[in-house]
C-alpha cells in the first residue's frame, strides 16, 4: 500500500511515500524539491537535478536501513548524511545499515559529489525525513496503546509510554507505520540541537571497518565473473587524433585478447577520445602489450601548446594593457594614480593534476543492448549524458552501480573513463570488462586546476588606507568563455571592500583538459590575492590580519553578484579574530628564519583563516605548525569525518605549494608522469593542524574544499616574515 | 610459468609469466584485491605485503622471484595480534578518508612495530615515508601507530 501526501506551500511540492517494506516494517521514501544555493550552479553542478530524495526503511527486527545516493569520494557522505536521518529518526547508531544506491534520477534526484553542497542542501530534508518517519511509528504506537501520540517520548529507537510505564522497539511497530498516511514534511518538528544524540558526534565512517581489512569495496576491486581488463593508449599530445594503429604484434602479446582502435566523437574534453584499448587477461598483460603498438597520430593541434609559450602569451597579454573588465567599481585608474604609495606585483601559478590515489578507471558489460557499469564517479548522471552524446547508448538501457572512490578532488566529475570502457565493453559484447589507467595515463590526461598570471596594483592612501585595487588576470579560454575552472571570481576580496576596484581578464587558447580541482578558482585566487594584500599590507605598515579586519569593517552581509554567495564580513571577522588568538598571533616565534603567516578566504559558503608557522633553512622550507579557524556554520555533522577534511585540505595545500607540483607542457605533451615527478606530500612533512570552529547561527555548509585555499598564502606569508623573500610563483623554488 | 605461491598461510598456484609483478598475481589471478596499485613504480606504497615479515613493494617483485617467501597481505593481517591492534587503533580514530591507500599504510606500520615496537617520531617517519595518501591523513597515521604502540592513549571516538 502506498499513501501520498502532498506538501503545499512550495512551488514545486514534496512527496512522502510510505510503503510496507517485505518482511513487515516501514519503507519512508521523500521527493524534496531541492532549494537550489545561491552559487550553485556552477560549472562543476550545471546540469544538475532540481530535487533530491531520501529513503529510510525500518525493518522488524528494528534494523534501520538508510540509502546513501551520493557517491563516496572520501569526504564522508555515506555517514554524515544518514547521521541527520537517524537522529530525527532517534535510532541508535548502531541499529543504522547503510545502502548505497545505484544510479537513478528518477528516484533519489541529484546524485553527485563536487562543490561542497551535500551537507547544505540535504541538511534539512535528510532530518525531515528521520521526523517524519519517527511521527509516523509514534502515531503507530499511539494507536496501539490507545492513547495520544504527544504522551509518547522516544530514545535510541525505542517507544516509550511514560504514564504507564510500557515501551516497545521501532520494529514492533513499523508494519502498522505503513499503513498510516504521512505526515506533512514540512510542519513535523524537529530537534534543536542541544537534543541530538547523532548530529555532533564523532562517528567513524561507515566503510572504515572494511577497508582496514582490504574488503574490495572500491571501483578496481570490482570482479566479474569472466572478466577482462583493459589499457586505453591515447595520443600522446592533448588533442591528437588516431590516424592509423598497427595492432598485429599487440594481439599476438600473451594474454592479449583484443585490440581495438576506437575513434571517438571528436570532444576528447568531454566525449570520447580517439585511442586503441588493449583487452588482456590480466592488467599488466594489457600494460605490458602497449609497447607493441604501432600508432600513427595527428598531433598538429597540439603544436605550440607549450609551457614556455602560454608564459610568453601571458607576458604579452600583461603588457599589451588590461584586458576586458570583469568589475569596475569607482574609479581605480585615477585613485591609482592620485595614491600616495603605489605598489604592483605579478603572481602565477602552474597547471598541477589530481592524482588521486585510485587510477581512474570504470568497469561496465554490454549484454543483449543493455550497459552495466561499476563507477567511481562524482557525476554519474553527467556520465550517462555523455554516454549518450558519445556512444549513443541511452539512459534508460543502462544500469548504473556506484562505487567508493580512492579519491576525487574533483578529477571525477569527468567521466571520459566511463565512455571509454563502455566504447570497448559495446565492441566485446557479454564480456566485462575492467578499464584501469596507469598513474602514467592519469597525471597525462587529467583535466588539470589551470595555470594563470596575475598583474596586480594597489594604492594605499596617505592614512595607509586600501584605497584602489586592480588585478589583471590571464587565463585560458576561447576569448568568449574561459576554459573549465579557468574563471576569475568578480567576488575575490577586495572586491566590495573598498570604493575603487577594478578586475579585469585576457585569455588564450589551450587544447590542455581543465577542470575543477578542490576549491576550484579558489586554490590559486588565494594564493595570489592574499600573498598580495600582505605587500599592500606590508607597506601600510600594518599585518595582513589587521589590514583584513580594517578592509571588513562593520558586520553587514555583501550581496551575491554573478550567481555567487552573499558574504557576511561579521563571519570573516569572527575566524580572523579567532585565528588570532588561537595561533597567538602577536608573539612571532624567536630565532632567525622562522616566522607566522597569515591569510584568510571565503570560498564554498565556508569562512577560514588560518595561521602557518615556518622555518627556512637554505632552500628548505618547513611548516612546524598551522592553525585553522573556520566557520561552516552552526553545526558540525561529523567532528570525527570534520577535521579530517580540514586537515587533508591543509596538507594538500601545503604539497601545491612545497612539494614541487607542476604540470608542464611541450607542444601539447605533458612532461610529468608519476610521483617521481609529480610529487605528492609524505608524513615527515606533516606540521602539527590545531583546528577551531566559530559556531555562527548559519545553517551548516560543506567542508571537503574551503579549508585548502589559505593555507598556501598563510605559509609563503610566513616565508617573507622569517626571510623578506616573497613567493610570488608557485611551487616555491627557493635557491639556497 | 606455473608457480605455487605461499600466500596468507595457503599455497596457491598460478600460471603466469615470471616478470609479472606479484600485485598484478595478487589482484588479477588471485582476487585478493586488498593490495592496491597506486603509481606501479615503487614510489607510493598503496602495494605494500609482507615478504618473509619485511614490507616490501609488490609491484616491483616479479613473482618469478618470490620463491617459497612467506607472502603476507592485508586480507591476513587481522589474524595476527599485531595487525589487529593496528587495524583496531585505525577504527579507533578513523584515520581514513577515502581509505584507498590504508591498506599499504597498515602493511608498513606493521612491518614497523615488528621490529621497533616503540618508534621514535623520526623512525616512525622514515618507516611510512614510503607510503603516500593524497587524502592527507597523516596526523592520525601517526596517532594510530602509537596508540598501537602503546605510546598514545586510545580514546574510542576521539577526533585527532
Amino acid at each position: 500500500m502506498s499513501h501520498e501526501l502532498p506538501v503545499a506551500g512550495l512551488e514545486r511540492r514534496a512527496v512522502l511515500k510510505a510503503s510496507l517494506l517485505a518482511g513487515g516494517g516501514l519503507a519512508l521514501e521523500a521527493l524534496i524539491p531541492l532549494r537550489v544555493l545561491a552559487g550553485d550552479a556552477t560549472e562543476e553542478m550545471s546540469t544538475a537535478p532540481v530535487q533530491l530524495s531520501a529513503f529510510v526503511a525500518i525493518a522488524a527486527d528494528g534494523t534501520v536501513t538508510i540509502v546513501s545516493k551520493n557517491p563516496e569520494i572520501g569526504q564522508g557522505v555515506k555517514t554524515s548524511l544518514p547521521m541527520m536521518v537517524a537522529d530525527e529518526l532517534d535510532c541508535d547508531w548502531s541499529q543504522v545499515r547503510i545502502a548505497q544506491a545505484d544510479v537513478d534520477q528518477h528516484r533519489y534526484g541529484e546524485q553527485s559529489a563536487g562543490g561542497s553542497t551535500a551537507t547544505p542542501k540535504n541538511w534539512l530534508p535528510m532530518r525531515q525525513t528521520g521526523a517524519a518517519a519517527r511521527a509516523m511509528l509514534v502515531q503507530a504506537a499511539a494507536l496501539k496503546w490507545n492513547v495520544k501520540a504527544d504522551e509518547l517520548t522516544t530514545a535510541r529507537g525505542r517507544i516509550v509510554h511514560g504514564a504507564t510505564g510500557r515501551s516497545l522497539g521501532y520494529g514492533e511497530v513499523a508494519a502498522a507505520a505503513a499503513a498510516l498516511t504521512p505526515p506533512d514534511l514540512n510542519a513535523v518538528p524537529l530537534k534543536r540541537p542541544e537534543q541530538f544524540t547523532v548530529i555532533g558526534r564523532p562517528v567513524v565512517g561507515i566503510d572504515s571497518a572494511r577497508i582496514v581489512k582490504g574488503e574490495p569495496i572500491f571501483g578496481i576491486d570490482t570482479r566479474l565473473p569472466g572478466m577482462l581488463y583493459a589499457v586505453y593508449e591515447v595520443a600522446p599530445a592533448h588533442g591528437g587524433r588516431l590516424v592509423r594503429a598497427d595492432t598485429d604484434a599487440a594481439k599476438r602479446a600473451f594474454g592479449v585478447r583484443h585490440v581495438l582502435p576506437i575513434t571517438g566523437n571528436g570532444d576528447a574534453d568531454n566525449g570520447l577520445a580517439d585511442g586503441v584499448a588493449i583487452v588482456a587477461s590480466n592488467w599488466w598483460l594489457a600494460e605490458q602489450a602497449r609497447a607493441k603498438l604501432a600508432v600513427e597520430w595527428d598531433l598538429s593541434a597540439a603544436k605550440g601548446h607549450s609551457s614556455s609559450v602560454y608564459r610568453a602569451n601571458a607576458d604579452a597579454a600583461i603588457a599589451a594593457g588590461r584586458g576586458t573588465d570583469l568589475r569596475l567599481d569607482g574609479d581605480p585608474t585615477a585613485q591609482l594614480a592620485a595614491a600616495a604609495k603605489r605598489i604592483a606585483a605579478r603572481y602565477d601559478y602552474p597547471f598541477i593534476a589530481h592524482a588521486a590515489m585510485e587510477p581512474q578507471n570504470c568497469t561496465a558489460r554490454y549484454r543483449d543492448g543493455r550497459l552495466e557499469i561499476w563507477a567511481p564517479s562524482q557525476t554519474p548522471q553527467r556520465g550517462l549524458e555523455v554516454l549518450h552524446k558519445a556512444l549513443g547508448i541511452a539512459p534508460e538501457s543502462v544500469t548504473l552501480h556506484l562505487t567508493r572512490a580512492g579519491g576525487g578532488f574533483g578529477r571525477r566529475l569527468m567521466n571520459d573513463y566511463m565512455v571509454q570502457v563502455a566504447a570497448i565493453a559495446k565492441a566485446v559484447p557479454g564480456v566485462p570488462i575492467q578499464l584501469m589507467w596507469s598513474r602514467e595515463d592519469d597525471i597525462r590526461r587529467d583535466y588539470y586546476r589551470p595555470g594563470g598570471w596575475h598583474s596586480f596594483e594597489a594604492g594605499i592612501g596617505a592614512n595607509g588606507q586600501l584605497i584602489a585595487f586592480s588585478d589583471h588576470f590571464v587565463t585560458f579560454g576561447d576569448g568568449k568563455t574561459p576554459a573549465r575552472a579557468a574563471g576569475f571570481n568578480p567576488a575575490m576580496p577586495p572586491a566590495g571592500l573598498i570604493p575603487h576596484l577594478r578586475y579585469s581578464q585576457s585569455m588564450m587558447p589551450t587544447v590542455v583538459t581543465t577542470g575543477a580541482l578542490r576549491a576550484p578558482g579558489s586554490n590559486a585566487l588565494c594564493f595570489a590575492s592574499q600573498s598580495f594584500l600582505d605587500e599592500v599590507a606590508q607597506a601600510a605598515g600594518t599585518g595582513l590580519p589587521q589590514l583584513m579586519l580594517t578592509l571588513l569593517g562593520e558586520r553587514r552581509e555583501i550581496a551575491a553578484r554573478d550567481n555567487g554567495v552573499p558574504f557576511d564580513t561579521g563571519r570573516a571577522h569572527d575566524v580572523i579574530a579567532k585565528v588570532i588568538e588561537t595561533s597567538s598571533w602577536s608573539q612571532q616565534p624567536a630565532g632567525p628564519g622562522r616566522a607566522k603567516g597569515f591569510a584568510f578566504y571565503f570560498s564554498h559558503r565556508g569562512y577560514f583563516a588560518e595561521v602557518v608557522e615556518a622555518s627556512i633553512a637554505g632552500a628548505d622550507v618547513t611548516a612546524h605548525k598551522v592553525w585553522v579557524v573556520g566557520d561552516v556554520g552552526s553545526q558540525i555533522i561529523n567532528p570525527m569525518g570534520a577535521e579530517n577534511q580540514v586537515r587533508g585540505a591543509v596538507i594538500d595545500g601545503l604539497a601545491q605549494a612545497l612539494t614541487g607540483q607542476a604540470i608542464e607542457f611541450v607542444d601539447g605533451v605533458v612532461q610529468q608522469s608519476n610521483f617521481n615527478d609529480f610529487p605528492l606530500a609524505r608524513i615527515p612533512m606533516t606540521p602539527e593542524i590545531e583546528i577551531a570552529w566559530v559556531r555562527s547561527d548559519k545553517p551548516p555548509t560543506g567542508l571537503g574544499e574551503p579549508a585548502l585555499p589559505p593555507v598556501i598564502p598563510a605559509l609563503t606569508n610566513a616565508i617573507f616574515a622569517a626571510t623578506g623573500r616573497r613567493i610570488r610563483s608557485l611551487p616555491i623554488r627557493l635557491s639556497a | 610459468m606455473p608457480y605455487r605461491l605461499n600466500i596468507n598461510g595457503a599455497v596457491r598456484q598460478v600460471d603466469v609469466p615470471a616478470e609479472m609483478p606479484l600485485l598484478w598475481v595478487l589482484r588479477s589471478e588471485l582476487g585478493l584485491v586488498g593490495t592496491k596499485y597506486g603509481c606501479g613504480k615503487g614510489f607510493c606504497g598503496s602495494c605494500t605485503v609482507h615478504v618473509n615479515g619485511a614490507a616490501q613493494r609488490s609491484c616491483q617483485l616479479p613473482v618469478g622471484k618470490v620463491g617459497d617467501a612467506q607472502i603476507h597481505t592485508i586480507e591476513h593481517i587481522g589474524s595476527t595480534a599485531l595487525g589487529a591492534r593496528l587495524q583496531q587503533a585505525w577504527l579507533t580514530i578513523d584515520v581514513m578518508q577515502c581509505g584507498y591507500c590504508q591498506a599499504g599504510q597498515i602493511m608498513s606500520a606493521c612491518a614497523l612495530l615488528a621490529h621497533t615496537s616503540r618508534p621514535s617520531d623520526d623512525q616512525l617517519n622514515s618507516a611510512m615515508a614510503g607510503n603516500i595518501c593524497r587524502c592527507g591523513c597523516y596526523n592520525r597515521i601517526r596517532s594510530a601507530i602509537r596508540i598501537a604502540a602503546g605510546l598514545e592513549q586510545a580514546e574510542a571516538g576521539r577526533v585527532a
